[in-house]
Formats: structure tokens, sequence, C-alpha cells
């Protein structure tokens, strides 16, 4: 029982810490899809964010400042897409693949210049994102050690469970979340009621970016200590998968999210110590995707205008 | 008013010079890159274009080229049918695995035989692997997008599964699959290799990939299918009108583009690797075929021409840190040139460079004109 309670725990640790950095990016992926911008570029704009969080946390030893600074590089690519999907009415998953290119050339081209090496230096403990809640249980009894494992987690993991309610609220308890849908919607409609089309979709593919970022940054602050070139490879598409899978609203992503996490972090706890094949372990969260699809979420909406560009009519 | 058409004109109407100008701009941005990384932009690009010119050296580029162009050709009829098909990566792995498997466990076939059965079974893999998708599609409304993404880690997990099956598994140390059978490979005789002076790797791949290019055109441009497909294309709704079953459009472009990215994979293993490893992360040439779809314009006999670029950059990158100049150089290029082309709309303006201020552009172009005139 006791280590059923402690293989328990770990998991949802790993659950947890594997969750954060996909969730960021599929808020993201969310401003974006539901504006009407279609943005396969996540994926790039995650590895800048990684690559230039930890650097920045490296140079001023300050992870915060790092964090943000992830989201700002994601925020740059983002706002790439956006000059050119938004602005000029490029095709958007030409622009997106462009992005994917981009981002990681440029970010690794730099660490080369930086650091010598694709890779970067490891962070220390105190440049990493720091654990909240540490040493608040009492780590004698089972069920502290339990709530010690789940509990006392990085502190991008509770800002991102309060971001999902907080992009809930935005999407559909207030005035700019019902433009920002209508947007995706019927943006012919909107301009006729005033609503800066142009503008709009601007603004969320630069916090589509922005989150990215963030989640990028996630993964080389939280769950590793340095950025390599294969620090994201997937997760951005991961995101996005996880997005179609939630209809495209935030606490759909979540739970879409909380199932390639959770799978991944099985991996993790039962990859050392059981007999199971890893590759096969590691097919699992694609395989159960495909079924909970075909079993109960079945066709989504997709917002009607996404992927289409948006003419103003003159 | 009735003018003469000019260079401008020409410019700004044309897709294969805005294309050239991506190419043009892609470069000079890598040249900004290396000038700022303080690197001898001369010495980068002369390296570049000399590891790409030698015959030793463009006979690796054409051997570099073949899966690209296949994988390319598999996207760019995929976009020709209004599908998007990023599942191209999966197709890839599991066409490679497919003609490994029968490369591997029938050795003693001839070569007449075991290379076309190698080749049927990745295109009859490949073809599986975009069936499944499209059925999903079209039975369950499941988003082909999001299958396509998880078929591309399933197929390269079960490759990885696979390849370590005692009966599969390389024998020595290496986390690899066995070497597949002489009379699978597509190499040309060592001896033929050593007096033209080619790459060791150097193969007849690129024939089979120039058939398949003038394959793929002959059915997207001058059969029924073909005009069917394109047709679900460019509009699903007119089509249908038309008559046109769209769902059975949809399954049979996703099985053809699987087939396609099958058998880019088999000319990939047959032709250069021999075997396949355990890989960490996915290798990307279904990827690498999005970007050449993209640069080609999905166009058979642009792909071609964009295959050979794409790998010409791969190569001659690979040899880039000789003089110091970092390889994901070429990632910058590329993914430039790429950005460029999305945003080709740009080059339209061109041609009011030389008209007065004050006028106010209004090309066919999708874009509000004033962003685009201040740039």
């Amino acid at each position: 029982m006791t280590a059923f309670v402690n293989s328990l725990g770990i998991i949802l640790y790993a659950t947890l810490v594997y969750t954060t950095p996909l969730l960021y990016a599929a808020l993201g992926s969310c401003f974006s899809e539901v504006s009407g911008v279609v943005n396969i570029g996540i994926e790039g704009m995650m590895t800048a964010g990684a690559f230039t969080g930890t650097v920045v946390a490296y140079f001023t030893g300050n992870p915060w400042i790092g964090f943000l600074c992830g989201g700002l590089a994601g925020a740059f690519f983002g706002m790439l897409h956006a000059t050119a999907t938004v602005k000029l009415g490029a095709d958007q998953t030409i622009a997106g693949t462009a992005i994917n290119m981009l981002g990681p050339g440029i970010v690794i081209m730099i660490a080369k210049v930086l650091f010598d090496s694709t890779d970067t230096i490891p962070l220390t403990a105190t440049q990493k994102i720091p654990k909240l809640f540490t040493g608040a249980f009492d780590t004698t009894t089972v069920f502290g050690r339990f709530m010690d494992n789940v509990f006392a987690t990085y502190a991008s993991t509770y800002l991102v469970f309060a971001a999902v309610i907080l992009v809930w609220f935005v999407f559909y308890k207030t005035r700019f979340g019902l433009r920002l849908r209508a947007c995706g919607e019927h943006p012919q409609a909107c301009e006729t009621l005033g609503i800066n089309v142009i503008a709009m979709r601007f603004l969320c593919v630069c916090l589509s970016g922005f989150l990215s970022g963030l989640g990028g940054a996630c993964v080389t602050m939280t769950i590793s200590t340095q950025f390599r070139p294969i620090s994201i490879v997937g997760q951005g598409f991961i995101a996005i998968a996880a997005v179609i899978f939630g209809k495209f609203k935030p606490h759909g992503a979540l739970i879409g999210c909380l199932l390639f996490g959770f799978c991944s972090g099985l991996k993790v706890v039962l990859g050392g110590s059981s007999g199971v094949d890893m590759q096969l372990l590691s097919m699992i969260p694609y395989v159960v995707t495909v079924i909970v699809l075909i079993l109960f979420v079945g066709k989504s909406h997709v917002p009607a205008a996404n992927g289409k560009p948006y003419v103003k009519s003159k | 008013m009735i003018k003469k058409k000019g260079l401008l004109d020409f410019i700004s109407e044309n897709t294969f010079i805005h294309i050239l100008l991506s190419i043009v701009l892609g470069f000079l941005v890598g040249a900004i890159f290396l000038a700022v990384m303080g690197l001898s932009v001369g010495a980068a690009y002369g390296r570049l274009l000399n590891s790409v010119t030698s015959l030793k050296g463009f006979s690796y580029v054409v051997v570099y080229s073949v899966p690209y162009i296949v994988a390319g050709l598999s996207v760019a009829f995929s976009f020709k049918t209004g599908v998007f098909n990023i599942g191209a990566e999966g197709q890839f792995v599991m066409g490679s695995m497919a003609a490994a498997i029968v490369g591997i466990l029938l050795p003693d076939l001839p070569k007449p035989v075991l290379i076309p059965l190698c080749f049927l079974a990745a295109m009859a893999v490949g073809a599986l692997w975009g069936v499944i998708v499209a059925t999903l599609k079209i039975k369950r409304g499941i988003n082909e997008v999001l299958s396509m993404i998880m078929f591309n880690w399933i197929a390269f997990y079960l490759s990885n599964f696979i390849a370590g099956i005692p009966a599969i598994h390389n024998t020595g140390s290496a986390e690899a699959t066995k070497n597949i059978s002489a009379n699978a490979s597509m190499l040309f005789s060592k001896d033929f290799i050593k007096s033209a002076g080619l790459a060791p790797t150097a193969n007849w791949g690129i024939l089979v990939a120039i058939v398949v290019m003038m394959i793929v055109w002959f059915v997207i441009e001058k059969t029924t299918l073909g005009y069917e497909l394109k047709a679900v294309g460019s509009n699903r709704f007119a089509a249908e009108y038309g008559g046109i079953n769209v769902n059975r459009s949809i399954l049979t472009a996703l099985a053809i583009s699987g087939a396609l990215g099958g058998l880019a994979g088999a000319l990939q293993l047959m032709g250069m690797g021999g075997r396949i490893s355990v890989f960490s992360s996915q290798e990307g040439f279904g990827f690498a075929g999005i970007v050449v779809a993209l640069m080609g314009c999905s166009n058979p006999f642009g792909v071609f021409i964009a295959g050979l670029f794409y790998g010409a950059l791969i190569y001659g990158g690979s040899k880039l840190n000789l003089v110091g100049a970092p390889t994901q150089l070429i990632n910058v290029i590329v993914g430039t040139v790429v950005f460029f082309i999305a945003i080709s709309v740009i080059f339209r303006y061109v041609k009011f460079l030389k008209k007065k201020p004050k006028e106010s552009p209004r090309p066919a172009a999708p874009a509000p004109g004033k962003e685009v005139a201040e740039k």
C-alpha cells in the first residue's frame, strides 16, 4: 500500500511536470486558432522560448527574467507569423512551416556562438524555476510524502493552471473573448460591427507566440536544466493536437494536455523498473488519443474562418 | 490606360521569379547572420558552392535529394487535392521499415524481384497509413491533421520497436536493424563508383524519382482521377454538386500520397542507409517534404528541382563546419526562403515602384495595400 501511494504520488508529480509546457503552448494555440489563424509554428516558437529562457536565466541568474524572456522570444516569432499571415495574407501553413525552421535554426546558431556547442550550459538549482511548498509537508508519513510529491512542484505549474482559468474567463466571460471568437467564426460580420479584425488577430497570434515561448522555457527550466536541439522536438505538434482534441476550447485543451502529460509521466515512472518495452510504452499516449477520438470525441467544430486570410473590404 | 508590360510587371507576376527572389533573400539573410557572427560570408558560401559542384559532390547531392524529392511529391500531391499531408513523416518511417523487413527476411530473392517487392511493401504500408487517417476522417469526422500527428509518432515508436525484434535487430552492437540484403540494394557496383569517382552511396534512385515525378504529373494533369481530386481540392462543395464522391476522393488522395511517402522511405533505405537505426527523435524527412513541396509550388517538376536544391543545401551544409560556420545556417536560409514564398504577395508590389506614390496600390493580392506599401 505504501509503495502504491508513493508510486501514485510520483506519477502525479511527473504528470503535472510534463503537462505544464504542453498546456502553455496549447493555450497559445487556442488564442491563435480561435481568432482564425492556423499556427503550426508553435513548435518553432517553443524552441525559441526554450533557448532564450535558459540562456537569460544562465546569464542573469534569475529564472523569472529568463522565463519572461522565453515568452518574449516566442512572441517575436509570433509577430513574424502574424505579420505574414494577418497583415500580408500569407498562406498560414507555409508561414508556420517557415517559423518551424527559422526558430530552431536561429537559436541553435546563437548557441554555437555563445557556447561553442549546440547545447547550453546546465542551469544550477537556483537558476531553475523554483518549486513551491517544499518542506510544507511532513514527509515522514505516507500521506505527507504523497502530498509532498504532488504539490511541492514548480511554480510554473501553478501558474499555468491559473492561466487556464484566466483564459477560459477571457474567452467566455468578457467582451474581448466574444470578439475574439467572433473573429474566427465570421470576420466580415465583426468588421461591420466595428471590430478591427486585423488588429485582433495580430494580437492573438502574438499572444500565442508568447505562451508557446513560456511553454518552451518550462521544458528547459524545469524538466531538464539545459537547452539541446532535441529539447522540444514534437511537443509543439502535440500541443496543437491537444487543442484539436479539446475542440478548440481552453478547458478541452487542458484535458488533452493532461492525457499526454499523464502518459509521459507513466513512461518515466514505469520505464526503468517494469518489463514493458520502452518503445511500446512510449506509443501509448498517441494510441490512446486515437482511441479516445474514435470512441468519444469525433468531429470537432473548427472555427469557421480558421485558416482563411481575412481580406478587408474597401 | 494601356501600357506595355515592363520588367517590373514581369517580376511582379511570375511565380517562378518570386521563388528565385525568395531564394536570393534567403541567402542574403544567411549572409547577414554570418556577418553578425563574425564569419566570412565568402568562405562559407564558397564552401557551400564548392562542395556541391564537383562531380563527387554533385553525386552526393543527387543521392541526398531522392528521398526529399519523393517525399515532396507526396506532400505536393496532397496539396493539389486539398488535404495537408503532415503525416508524410510517419508514412516515410513505415515505408522504410516495411522495405527493411522484406529486404532482411527474404535475402535470397534475385534483385529484379526483391527490389520491386521492397517498393511494393513500402508503398502498401505507406498507403495504409494514409488510408487509416482518411477513414477516421470520413467515418468519424476526426481532424486529419490531429490523427496524422498521432500516427507520425506511432510510426516512430513502432519502427524503433520493430528494430529491436531479434529477427530484425542487428547482430552487432549497433542499435539498428540488420543490413538489408545486397539484392535489395540500389547502389551502383563498387568498381563503377570507384572508376567514375562518384560518392560511395551513388545509386539509381534518382531514376525512380524521375519516373515517379512523371507519373504524378500525368495523374494530376491528364487523368479523370486527377481532375476529380483537383476539383475536390479547389472546392469540395462544387465538386460534390458536380457528382464527385468527395469521401472516396479524400481516401484515394491520401492513399496515393501515403504510398509516395512510403516509397520515399524505401528509396532512402535502399539507396543510402542499408539499415534503420533506433532513433531518439524524428528524422524529419516527411517535414522536409513539406518544405520541398512548398518551394516547388506543388508542381511535380518544381518539386523535383526544389528537392535537388534542398539536397544540395543539406549536403553542402554538412560541410559548413569545415570553415567554422554552423550547419544550422541551412535551416535559417531555407526557413527564410519558405517565409518569403509565404509572403510572396509582397513581390507583386514591385510594379508599383514606378508609379506615382499618390496612387493607392490595388492589386489582386489578398492583402490590404497600405501595410505592404510601407515595407
